[in-house]
């Protein structure tokens, strides 16, 4: 794994709100919910990025779709440069790099009907048409565990374990390579959970995907990560391979966030390490790696 | 002795709509004891949730308790007067939602909304009941209590909303306090805080304490005791090491069996529960997990009395069965349980 090519690459990127603005519409004050940010994601591995709510995961996720247009900083695309592209240039991109979001309750138009829904994107990106696409969907409904005669339900019709299902139907449709998948499985039920997991990991080694995992559920992203970046306050606070992070980790909050996980083993002690902001001196200090491909904003 | 504090039989809880009666809880037993902890686990639609709210009295239209019994220190409490509840709920049982946001009044000041409800329910004067509440919010872990009496809840982070939201729960010293998720909606670091807060004030008084939660992690850091749902139905109940160690039902174990373990090799697959949970406007007429159970047999189709599998320790589960396990190895139970420990203790109908 260490070998492969890396697929996707950011570079100090930032993204900065403005959160408020004078009478004239000019910014006074701004939000720096990505500050800074550099990583890379190798072509067939899963990156997670965990942090609390406000930590800039998300918009770095968002910032990779160009969803947003960023502040700073660049995102590299298989060697291309996004941000400079045009919405012409961007098509193919449009087409390769596709997404999952967490609520399936909100993510599915409701007025069209699995065909429509998950055909859609084909048509757009002009992958097929007419019966070939007809085919392709029910072949990708099965993949995704669902049934060739729900070619024509409507998405109320379905449990949010299936929406989701559909959703990554919907982003599988158009045969794309990276997968950027934000907090996919946080509102489905536990017992669900697990098959979505299970069914990523199959779809991945089955088209040979790449996907950056988000999310807030630490225990889910050690699982299903090879690497993992922790954010903080809109930085990577540290990257490394999931057992080295969970095994050893040397920011002072990767460790406050590790030890706040609730272990399902009422015999299991909790150390909890408090992580206090104001007291930690190495604050905007820069990632640099402090063993084989870990890396730790420490001073 | 221990004190029972809160006991439901049989109850059950229907909601009536266009498509239905949606029979949200089908038949729920269940204790709390003055000075432990019980957690209630269940995914979205198990009944868990609605469960407390009748402990509370808050079924509202289209819901109704259509059987069942609901007692409160051996007193039913079915049939009462709001006047009577909203008595009980204050003084006695108190509650902790999952979102304090809404439970809390946005334009007026912490400290307005805490001594509004410490001298209603305990008859203080202003001053004293405002001493209180910096007391409460003392204890509650916020630091500088009297300058943050006068902040309004905005001027609160999402743990601090919480921490209020439970000193003002305890501001009236109630015998028990429901808190239904009241984690869910903040960062990890701050959950094991409120999480560490509840252990703390467990340790400190008698209180009973019921925690509704889908997570099992935060049941394994905090109850004492735990009950387990699904499908409008308690699948099993037991210690907390009972659960997590022994764990009786097929359900119980397959939700166990799909967290991820804690350094668990990182390519080890999860063993998912197949399938999907009951739909209560037309529930199987058996054990609600019949669909998803590896283990279901002929049986399953009646619904299974709750058997005795050790001390406090139930499940609802044909497995356990005397005349099934005599014909068939109970082992096959898997997922832990082996297949002494069920034939040993046998299975005494209820």
């Amino acid at each position: 794994m260490n070998n492969a090519k890396t697929l996707v690459e950011v570079r100090d990127l930032k993204k900065h709100f403005a959160k408020e603005k004078d009478v004239w519409g000019r910014t006074t004050q701004v939000l720096k919910a990505v500050d800074g940010v550099s990583f890379g994601i190798r072509k067939g591995e899963t990156f997670g990025l965990v942090g609390e709510s406000g930590s800039g995961k998300s918009t770095v996720g968002r910032c990779l779709l160009r969803l947003y247009d960023y502040t700073a900083g660049e995102v590299y695309y298989d060697g291309q440069e996004l941000s400079k592209l045009g919405d012409q240039e961007l098509r193919p991109f449009r087409r390769r790099i596709q997404s999952i979001f967490q609520d399936p309750y909100s993510s599915l138009n409701p007025g069209m009907n699995v065909l429509e829904l998950i055909g859609e994107p084909m048509d757009i990106h002009g992958v097929s048409t007419g019966s070939a696409r007809r085919d392709a969907v029910a072949e990708l409904l099965i993949k995704v565990g669902l049934k060739k005669e729900h070619l024509s339900r409507y998405p109320h019709e379905f449990s949010g374990g299936q929406r989701q299902r559909l959703s990554i139907a919907r982003a599988l449709s158009v045969r794309p390579e990276f997968v950027v998948c934000d907090e996919p499985i946080s509102a489905l039920d536990v017992s669900v959970q697990a098959q979505v997991v299970n069914m990523l990991e199959d779809l991945q080694a089955e088209f040979g995907l790449t996907y950056l995992f988000i999310a807030h559920d630490l225990s889910m992203v050690r699982h299903i990560s090879d690497r993992i970046g922790v954010m903080y306050g809109g930085r990577l606070v540290e990257v490394a391979d999931s057992d080295e992070l969970y095994d050893n980790p040397l920011h002072p909050y990767t460790q406050a966030l590790l030890s706040a996980i609730p272990v399902p083993d009422p015999g299991a002690a909790a150390k909890r390490i408090a992580w206090d902001r104001s007291s930690w001196s190495g604050e905007g200090v820069a990632l640099r790696e402090v063993g084989p491909g870990h890396f730790a904003a420490i001073p | 002795m221990t004190e029972r504090l809160l006991e439901m039989e049989d109850l059950r809880v229907s909601f009536y709509s266009r498509d239905g009666e949606n029979q949200a809880v089908r038949g729920v037993s269940l204790h709390v004891d003055a000075g432990e902890t019980v957690g209630i686990v269940g995914e979205s639609g198990s009944g868990k949730s609605v469960t407390a709210k009748a402990a509370l009295g808050l079924i509202g239209p289209p819901g109704k308790v259509i059987g069942g019994d609901i007692r409160y220190r051996g007193e039913s409490l079915l049939g009462w007067s709001d006047g009577r509840w909203r008595k009980l709920r204050g003084n006695r049982i108190a509650m902790v939602f999952q979102d304090p946001m809404t439970a809390l009044n946005p334009v007026k000041k912490i400290g307005a909304q805490m001594t509004e409800v410490i001298r209603r329910h305990r008859g203080l004067g202003k001053a004293e009941a405002r001493r209180e509440a910096a007391d409460k919010l003392r204890e509650v872990g916020i630091s500088e209590p009297e300058r943050r009496l006068d902040q309004y809840p905005h001027e609160f982070s999402g743990g601090m909303r919480q921490r209020v939201m439970i000193a003002m729960a305890l501001s009236c010293e109630p015998e028990l306090l429901l808190a239904d998720e009241p984690t869910t909606a903040l960062d990890v670091t701050i959950q094991a805080q409120i999480l560490d807060l509840l252990k703390d004030i467990k340790a400190r008084s008698n209180m009973g304490i019921v925690l509704i939660t889908h997570d099992l992690g935060v049941v394994a850091q905090v109850c004492t005791r735990v009950v387990v749902m699904y499908g409008g139905m308690v699948m099993e109940e037991g210690a907390v090491e009972d659960i997590f160690y022994r764990a009786g039902h097929p359900y119980t174990q397959g939700l166990l069996k799909s967290v991820p373990k804690r350094g668990g090799g990182l390519r080890e697959r999860l063993v998912p529960i197949e399938g999907t949970p009951p739909d209560l406007l037309d529930p199987p007429p058996g054990c609600p997990f019949i669909e998803r159970c590896p283990h279901a047999f002929g049986k399953c189709v009646e619904r299974p009395p709750l058997f005795e599998l050790g001390d406090g320790h139930r499940a609802l589960c044909w497995l356990h069965d005397a005349e099934h396990s005599a014909a068939k190895v109970p082992g096959a139970a898997a997922g832990g349980t082996d297949a002494e420990t069920v034939g040993e203790r046998g299975a005494s109908d209820e």
